[in-house]
């Protein structure tokens, strides 16, 4: 069993008021707003139930810690220190003393209860304005106690979205490359884990070279490019049910591979004679359609949201540029004119802007730039990184970096690091092995 | 400053930087690359006795240099003798480059060297093509003289 679709039940309760706090996301956010994780308060039978069940001393505080950690990896919030909290969690979530917690510096409050009924995992939990003394929304979950880490994410994309106004990112998992080994004949894996790192799972064992895994952006599955056979090949995984299969009959190898939007197709490279070009593949009627003919090497294509365009990385000016064209192939444009190579576009979520690879005097940057290539914006500099993937919601990029090597040729390591659309909250995602070629899943509830 | 002055100074300073280039062409083409082309035998080895198993490329280049050309044609007048032999040729990219492209830049380096192989008469099904991309670089140095070393076509016996 890998990931079971776990039923997540909503209750919404009413709501009475309008929002007061927001936080802008749109710019870097120097000031991050306080905010008071309570923990979620949990009476004594549910919590030994618990215990037995899922060997956690106190459920309630757990999930809170869960909600609060990833506030803070957001940078858009500021989660208070705990021992600063005058009120018992069960009481602050009946009804807060708001003095206290204005007390604190606290600008928003989250309460919650957590109980065990009929074998499964109730939470529920209220986000309250503290300046205004009011109640901001209130939510409850029914679910399996196995699924209890799922839970603090769900409220962090709840608080997330009713204070930012932009659907959250955090119930979502990235898909990625463990390496290991020298340099020289790394040993990668298919590996995937929750965005925060936890419950890491190894797909594959290692015995092929495998690459570039991506999620589709519907469901559970996978495309990857194995070296299975020393035939480079994409490849299709069911992560739900570890079902894989060959993309298509090539001739030769195939790369660099991509869902649509709807999930019903791969885009791909296909390389023979020393030629690359892009092609696509249904994955229902199996017919596969050629997508550019050109004698330059064309790869790493990516739809935009609605399927129309493409946008994919070419050399056919010479060296590597960013293009944009119809999903049919015609109407090609290049977009990239700056100084320095282009590679790795990725259309956003949200259709507007386009992530990249940019190579320029020895250094690699990760950028952004509009969809017809104007207001460029280099996000971070660095010896080399590649391979920016999207959040669901546009927001934020992850994406891979490799170390220099010392004049021994010692020092190697690739990291998964994350930076905000807005050039602000870059950091390194901590991984169990090395790791590269990441991709983010959309979110798994909605 | 009068223009005959401005010229003057435009002047030295042409002088100088050809000065400095030429230093700097043959600084380079004294070690063991010439332009960014690997000319050295370090990670080299050998199909039979003066047969080197592999040919090197210029930064995001695919094309055949001199030295490549006489590798590649001695390999096909092992081929020729050795009839029995089928080869893969595989083709790496340096670490400075994007994963993807690379991939598609081995395919094109190997693929170079299989056209020029066929050109000399052998057939193209004893020849089979792999690129490995930058997944697989001989020297883990991150200098330009390992890139140099890893911007290869390594010709592999099949059977």
């Amino acid at each position: 069993m890998l990931f079971r679709y776990l039923f997540i039940l909503l209750i919404i309760f009413p709501i009475k008021v309008f929002a007061l706090i927001e936080v802008d996301i749109t710019r870097g956010n120097l000031s991050p707003l306080p905010v008071a994780v309570s923990p979620l308060s949990i009476d004594d039978s549910s919590k030994e139930n618990f215990k037995k069940i899922l060997k956690k001393e106190n459920l309630g505080s757990e999930i809170s810690t869960i909600v609060e950690n990833n506030l803070k990896q957001s940078g858009l919030f500021n989660p208070l220190n705990k021992n600063a909290f005058l009120q018992e969690p069960n009481i602050a979530n009946l009804k807060p003393r708001f003095e206290d917690w204005n007390l604190i510096k606290a600008q928003a409050l989250i309460t919650g209860k957590v109980t065990f009924v009929d074998e499964k995992l109730r939470v529920e939990f209220r986000l309250w304005d503290v300046l205004a003394g009011k109640e901001m929304m209130a939510l409850a979950f029914t679910t399996v106690p196995s699924n209890w880490r799922r839970v603090g994410h769900i409220i962090t994309d709840k608080v997330y979205e009713r204070l930012t106004g932009e659907k959250g990112y955090f119930d979502t998992r990235i898909i990625y490359v463990s390496e290991k080994g020298p340099k020289t004949n790394r040993v990668k894996k298919l590996a995937i884990m929750d965005q925060d790192g936890f419950n890491n799972k190894f797909l594959t064992l290692g015995n092929e070279l495998v690459l570039t895994p991506r999620f589709s952006p519907r469901n559970q599955m996978v495309t990857y490019l194995s070296y299975f056979r020393n035939l480079p090949r994409v490849y299709l995984l069911d992560i739900e049910t570890g079902m894989q299969e060959v993309v298509g009959d090539f001739p030769g190898m195939t790369f660099a591979p991509r869902f649509s939007p709807d999930g019903k197709k791969i885009i791909m490279s296909f390389a023979q004679d020393g030629n690359s070009d892009i092609y696509t593949m249904d994955l229902e009627n199996r017919i596969v359609e050629r997508v550019t003919n050109h004698p330059s090497i064309d790869t790493s294509p990516s739809y935009s949201p609605d399927g129309k365009y493409i946008t994919f990385n070419s050399d056919r000016s010479g060296y590597q540029q960013i293009y944009v064209m119809n999903s049919d192939g015609k109407k090609v444009k290049r977009i990239s004119f700056g100084n320095g190579l282009y590679g790795t576009p990725v259309w956003s979520p949200r259709g507007d802007l386009i992530a990249f690879t940019k190579l320029h005097k020895g250094k690699f940057y990760i950028g952004v730039m509009r969809t017809d290539g104007t207001g460029e914006r280099l996000l971070t500099e660095n010896f080399y990184q590649e391979a920016p993937s999207w959040s669901p919601n546009g927001r934020v990029l992850i994406f891979y970096r490799e170390t220099k090597t010392n004049s021994k040729g010692e020092g190697f390591s690739a990291k998964l690091w994350s930076i905000d659309l807005t050039g602000y909250n870059e950091k390194m995602v901590e991984t169990e092995t090395d790791a590269s070629d990441p991709s983010w899943s959309s979110l798994l509830s909605n | 400053m009068n223009l005959s002055k401005i010229l003057k100074n435009s002047f030295l300073i042409l002088v100088a930087s050809l000065v400095l280039t030429a230093c700097a062409t043959q600084k380079k083409s004294t070690g063991q690359l010439q332009g960014d082309v690997y000319t050295g035998t370090d990670s080299v080895e050998y199909l039979a006795s003066g047969v080197p198993d592999r040919v090197f490329f210029a930064t995001n280049e695919t094309v055949l240099t001199t030295a490549s050309r006489e590798t590649l044609r001695k390999q096909a007048t092992w081929l020729r003798k050795n009839s029995d032999i089928n080869i893969v040729l595989e083709g790496h990219a340096d670490e400075r480059g994007t994963r993807e492209y690379n991939l598609a830049l081995g395919e094109r380096r190997a693929n170079s060297a299989k056209d020029y192989l066929m050109t000399y008469g052998i057939s193209s099904n004893r020849i089979s093509v792999l690129s490995y991309g930058k997944e697989r670089p001989v020297d883990s140095g991150s200098n330009p003289l390992a890139w140099s070393k890893n911007r290869r076509s390594v010709s592999v016996k099949a059977n």
